[in-house]
């Protein structure tokens, strides 16, 4: 079992995301420190792309005032090796796209995930079909990379689940990231089709931000992922977020613990 | 390979929450051209709607004026809605129908493919939005105005550049959140499997046409065929009857806007390197850590930072050449096809004026060349006047 399988054996885990460099580096490693003080079970580091298809406003503008910073894969990385010198053990996860992996070499990229501390990674563009070109060094390199099914998935779960690595990341809703008052999808019918193919942790992310929301997750899958939530709390209170992140994610983490 | 591939090209890379529907489209998309009530409606459409077949007209002043080889206009400009951005949407909302989706949406940047799009949607009875950028809006407001006559709603994308690149992240982003309903038109043979295929057949009846008319001209075939490239549909469109044709030199011309040297373009073969973006392995405008770039060119229709797959394989296999043409030759052969043959093109289509101009004195009197004017220049008057500096009170 990969290391970022074992952080869902402590309860039911909670999977918190920051945009790597958004609004500075230094804040990020801040963030990425509170939370893990905070009980994060893992922490997604979204490394900047200029066309985030797959995220909401909120997210939309992270990266863009990362990449406003200068924010490079190499200075995540060095953001990396940073928060694991300061005592970070949690797994850590880098969320892209996939043209700034392709354009630094899927391999050298992968090679540094491993070096630094990097345990998983997850495209929201490179779905099912087209994962070979980076299986195939992630699994070089011991990078889980991670699935993701969606409400839209049907009968593509057992054939995509079956693959996962790490966890699998239940998409809750149609659309874009971003924070929902509801979740209409049968999330309980799609983490059972999910359970029928393989016994990597199942997580939920998209839409959830509120404590009760979280626990009624929870009771269905093996973690929550919070970032538009955590995003917007960097955009409100910028390099100040740190306690603010602090609070929320020990509450959201809870919260996530009520469910049992 | 993964389906849907030119070369190492194409491919689906797209968010797991749109697969299974470019799979059901890929699936219907044969069904379709392989049923003949599908195809003879759509072929009735071109002819009594669109107005097929498109003329091949001999530009005799142009071709004496230059004194080289016989240049023929291939008249896309006197298609319905004055592109040839039509041939793809009939046949795309036409497959809509027939999925049963009762909405259509689509990108533009200059307006072509999102009034071709609010034409086919008024025509066959679908609810219909566009996203058009902001910027796009205001430089093309009277095109907004079309859409919206036409009972489409116009959604002003403000993310990012505000131009086409991000009208179609926010197409993408919006059929993500509503797929059971709606299709998505992609305007050009780019995006994810089977958009570059499925956009480029329906836009081969271009070559097809064309083939035909200047055998039929000059009982031989053409020495060039020279199209404008953005995405580069029309230019995919009249050069696919001519690939096996390996006499005939096929040349895409790119937007250099101010100039390859100030970075100020969109010549994404010229300038542009390997990557993956919107669904697609092509080449695109990027920098060094894979951003990518912002592009420019005067041409809105040509103002975008990637092309088609298929277009990449046949620029690295050899079978097409890309040469960049910058706005101020642009503008020139606008007022050049104004001024000798009486026809105002598009800005977009006059990239490829532009490179007849040079290109027709270079062959003999014996040889022919097929320029696509791929659209009417209506709606640039306003913009190359600027450009010239002249002032125009609407």
């Amino acid at each position: 079992m990969s290391r970022l399988s074992q952080a869902f054996q402590n309860g039911k885990a909670f999977i918190g995301f920051v945009t790597g460099g958004d609004p500075s580096l230094e804040a990020s490693a801040e963030f990425i420190v509170e939370m893990a003080r905070a009980g994060a079970d893992v922490v997604e580091i979204g490394l900047p792309f200029s066309d985030p298809i797959a995220e909401g406003p909120v997210i939309q503008q992270a990266n863009l005032r990362a990449l406003a910073a200068g924010t490079t894969p190499d200075k995540l990385f060095e953001l990396v090796t940073d928060v694991r010198r300061r005592g970070v053990t949690v797994p850590l996860v880098f969320l892209s796209y996939v043209n700034p992996l392709f354009r630094y070499g899927y391999d050298a990229f992968l090679r540094r995930c491993r070096e630094t501390g990097v345990d998983g990674l997850i495209l929201p563009d490179l779905p099912f079909e087209e994962q070979d070109e980076v299986r195939g060094p992630a699994e070089a390199h011991g990078v889980d990379l991670i699935t993701l099914i969606a409400p839209t998935s049907e009968d593509r779960v057992r054939r995509v689940a079956a693959r996962a690595a790490g966890f699998v990341y239940i998409v809750s809703s149609m659309g874009v990231t971003g924070m929902r008052r509801e979740i209409e999808t049968d999330l309980a019918g799609l983490i059972g089709l999910v359970r029928s193919v393989t016994d990597t942790p199942a997580a939920v992310g998209f839409g959830i931000h509120t404590p009760a929301q979280a626990t009624a997750i929870a009771r269905l899958a093996d973690g929550v992922i919070v970032g538009s939530a955590i995003v917007a709390l960097i955009e409100t209170h910028g390099p100040a977020a740190g306690p603010h992140i602090y609070e929320y994610v020990r509450t959201m983490k809870q919260a996530a613990l009520n469910a049992g | 390979m993964t389906a849907g591939r030119f070369g190492e090209f194409g491919g689906r890379y797209i968010p797991e929450i749109l697969m299974n529907e470019v799979i059901r489209l890929e699936e219907a998309y044969g069904r379709c051209r392989a049923d003949e009530a599908f195809t003879g409606r759509l072929d009735r459409l071109l002819a009594e709607y669109a107005g097929r077949p498109s003329l091949l007209y001999y530009a005799e002043k142009m071709t004496r004026d230059l004194g080289g080889a016989k240049v023929y206009l291939k008249r896309e400009d006197l298609n319905h809605t004055g592109s040839h951005k039509i041939n793809n949407v009939l046949g795309q909302a036409l497959l809509a129908r027939w999925m049963g989706k009762t909405r259509i949406i689509a990108e533009t940047g200059a307006g072509q493919h999102g009034v071709a799009a609010a034409t086919a949607a008024a025509l066959l009875g679908l609810d219909c939005e566009i996203f058009m950028g902001r910027e796009d809006m205001d430089r093309q407001a009277l095109n907004v105005y079309r859409m919206e006559l036409l009972g489409a709603k116009v959604r002003a994308v403000t993310t990012g550049t505000m131009t086409l690149k991000d009208a179609v992240n926010e197409a993408m982003r919006a059929w993500a959140s509503r797929v059971h309903d709606t299709h998505y038109v992609l305007g050009s043979v780019m995006g994810p499997h089977p958009f570059p295929t499925m956009v480029r057949d329906f836009q081969s009846v271009i070559g097809r046409e064309a083939r035909r008319q200047v055998l039929a001209a000059e009982g031989r075939l053409p020495a060039a065929v020279v199209a404008c490239v953005g995405g580069g549909s029309n230019a995919i469109g009249i050069f696919h009857a001519f690939l096996p044709d390996a006499s005939v030199r096929l040349i895409g011309c790119e937007a250099a806007g101010r100039g390859l040297e100030t970075g100020a373009h969109a010549a994404t073969v010229a300038r542009g390197a390997v990557g993956v973006f919107h669904g697609m392995k092509s080449y695109f405008c990027q920098d060094e850590h894979g951003q990518i770039a912002p592009v420019y060119s005067i041409s809105a229709g040509l103002d975008y930072p990637g092309i088609g797959p298929e277009h990449a394989h046949l620029h690295d296999v050899g079978r097409a050449d890309y040469v960049p043409v910058d706005d101020e030759r642009a503008v020139s052969a606008f007022e050049y096809l104004a001024k000798t043959e009486g026809i105002i093109c598009a800005i977009e289509s006059a990239h490829a004026v532009a490179h007849a101009l040079t290109l027709a004195p270079s062959l003999s009197r014996e040889q022919s060349v097929i320029v696509c004017l791929s659209g009417r220049g209506d709606k640039d008057v306003a913009a190359i006047a600027r450009y010239r500096g002249v002032r125009v009170h609407e």
